[in-house]
């Protein structure tokens, strides 16, 4: 049943909104959905992260953001930025 | 190990719920790798496995008590652990493959193994898990250690026997199905014909034999040829219970596609096209986002389904398909709440559902470790709390209530006090009885029917 009343989902809508009036104008579309089939997704070119070592010696090497989990192609995230995937050698919790 | 009793009738809110077992540490700091992925009883309900985000798989069993009585109490406790799927990095994309398990599948018992399939994002796993109760002992050649005697020494012959041993539950990985996705796998699902299964990623779907590893057919297609056109992604997959050539699969824009196998080998164009008209003038920027389907269940006896979308649970009859029979509100009071939630990501958390045996009462999470049953036949619903705090043996759940607005009465709790990091994304209920599994972010929460 529909009443007068501005419904609480245009309301939210609206705060919304004036937080972040830039907010695109294809709700829930592409943007969301590229993001979602990007996970996962690190850039690390070992030909330019060789070469920068081999030129730069002494000189701060490239390093990525501060922020990880942004998908760029401009930050160049060194080995040691990379988080560590390490194998789980300890037994779940849940089968103590 | 039998089941001990059938269940009786209803399961909803003629069913007293009682607190049965705990499974996880106690502690409020949550390792990632301790988060809870996916909880799955087998056919029989006698075996109980859990994924966690660390790539391992723990497997309880289910032992009677006092099997003289005709209503008895029963325990699930720890059978067999293993790591199922380690991190990988796939250097060729940059692409970081978390050892997260998203889905568990029994295969239905053939012999006195168990097998399931477990997958990650990227590779699908096929586990044989055996018992071994008893040894060969009494070689001629050899000690029991395993050292060579000395030939000299042996002058008589005897014959080895089988002698019983400690029990040793063993998991080994039988098949590795890998490379068959070039996006996240969402869900797998065992077809009725116990010989092949399907594997759903965000844009396509594959059907594969279980013998076989090197190939598999790919049965749907949504990429667009053009990435920019991009209008919506595959979220859930399954095959139907009883008829091998037909299967469902939801979307992230709340429709839900019925396909045929016998059609066409590739299935693209559906049989039927579920989807609920929605009301233009309500439509807002986050009815898209809420309307995405996390999941989708056939029921037991093949003639409905149901889904789940941010806010509610819909039963659809699989003969009709343009609008579902039922529709149950789960947490419609976080309507309100949209923005935040779209701030916070929580509006993107995937939640469960799940049948009981007899198809007459669902249930699903939510937030502050609540989880909903909603009763069909009864057309009743109730909010239970998985907490630390109803953890004595046998204690009957007290119904929660959520106060929406407005003057908050006694035992209510409102909406701004709910805890939006303790979710319940994971439920199973035991085929057959009324015993439930309910997983929150890193405990294993067992609940069953209050007996008399």
């Amino acid at each position: 049943m529909q009443d007068a009343v501005v419904s609480p989902e245009k309301t939210e809508e609206a705060k919304l909104k004036a937080r972040y009036p830039h907010l695109g104008t294809k709700p829930g579309g592409s943007d969301l959905l590229r993001k979602r089939l990007q996970k996962g997704q690190k850039y690390f070119d070992s030909g330019d992260y060789n070469m920068a070592k081999a030129k730069m010696k002494n000189k701060q090497l490239p390093t990525a953001a501060a922020e990880k989990t942004e998908i760029t192609g401009d930050h160049i995230p060194t080995p040691q930025d990379l988080p560590q995937r390490k194998q789980s050698l300890v037994a779940s919790k849940l089968a103590v | 190990v039998a089941a001990g009793f059938l269940m009786s009738g209803g399961g909803g809110n003629d069913v007293q719920w009682c607190f049965s077992q705990v499974k996880g540490a106690i502690d409020d700091d949550v390792a990632e790798a301790d988060i809870i992925s996916t909880v799955e009883f087998n056919h029989s309900g006698e075996l109980l496995a859990t994924g966690d985000k660390g790539g391992r798989v723990v497997i309880f069993q289910q032992e009677i008590e006092n099997k003289s009585q005709q209503q008895c109490r029963s325990e699930y406790n720890v059978y067999s652990t293993f790591q199922s799927h380690e991190p990988e990095f796939d250097y060729l994309k940059s692409l970081e493959i978390e050892e997260k398990i998203n889905k568990i599948r029994w295969l239905p018992q053939k012999n006195a193994a168990q097998f399931l399939l477990s997958t990650n994002d990227k590779t699908i796993k096929l586990w044989k898990i055996s018992e071994r109760d008893k040894r060969p002992e009494g070689y001629n050649l050899k000690e029991e250690d395993g050292r060579y005697r000395d030939a000299a020494t042996i002058t008589t012959l005897q014959v080895p026997v089988f002698r019983p041993m400690d029990l040793m539950v063993e998991a080994s990985p039988r098949r590795v199905f890998a490379n068959g996705h070039t996006y996240h796998i969402n869900s797998i699902s065992v077809n009725s014909d116990n010989e092949t299964y399907l594997s759903a990623d965000d844009l396509r779907i594959n059907m594969w034999h279980l013998e076989i590893t090197d190939r598999s057919f790919n049965i749907v297609d949504i990429k667009p040829a053009n990435m920019e056109e991009l209008t919506e992604v595959i979220t859930a997959a399954e095959f139907h219970p009883h008829q091998c050539n037909t299967f469902v699969y939801s979307s992230s824009k709340g429709t839900i596609r019925l396909c045929d196998m016998r059609a066409s080998a590739l299935c693209d164009k559906h049989s039927k096209l579920f989807e609920e008209p929605e009301d233009p003038s309500n439509r807002s920027f986050f009815s898209e986002i809420i309307s995405s389907i996390s999941d989708v269940k056939f029921s037991h006896n093949g003639r409905y389904m149901m889904t789940r979308d941010y806010l509610s649970v819909k039963i659809w009859d699989l003969n009709m398909e343009n609008r579902p029979v039922e529709t149950y509100q789960v947490h419609e009071y976080l309507r309100s709440k949209l923005c935040s939630l779209y701030e916070n990501d929580c509006i993107f958390d995937k939640f469960e559902c799940c049948w009981n045996g007899n198809d007459s009462v669902v249930m699903t999470g939510s937030y502050n470790n609540f989880f909903r049953m909603l009763d069909r036949s009864q057309r009743r619903d109730v909010t239970l709390e998985a907490s630390r705090e109803s953890c004595k043996p046998r204690q009957v759940l007290k119904p929660r209530r959520v106060c929406a607005g407005g003057k908050r009465k006694k035992d209510e709790i409102s909406v701004d006090s709910l805890d939006f990091n303790k979710k319940i994304l994971h439920t199973a209920w035991h085929p057959q009885e009324n015993i439930i599994a309910v997983a929150t972010t890193n405990n294993l929460y067992i609940f069953q029917e209050k007996v008399n």
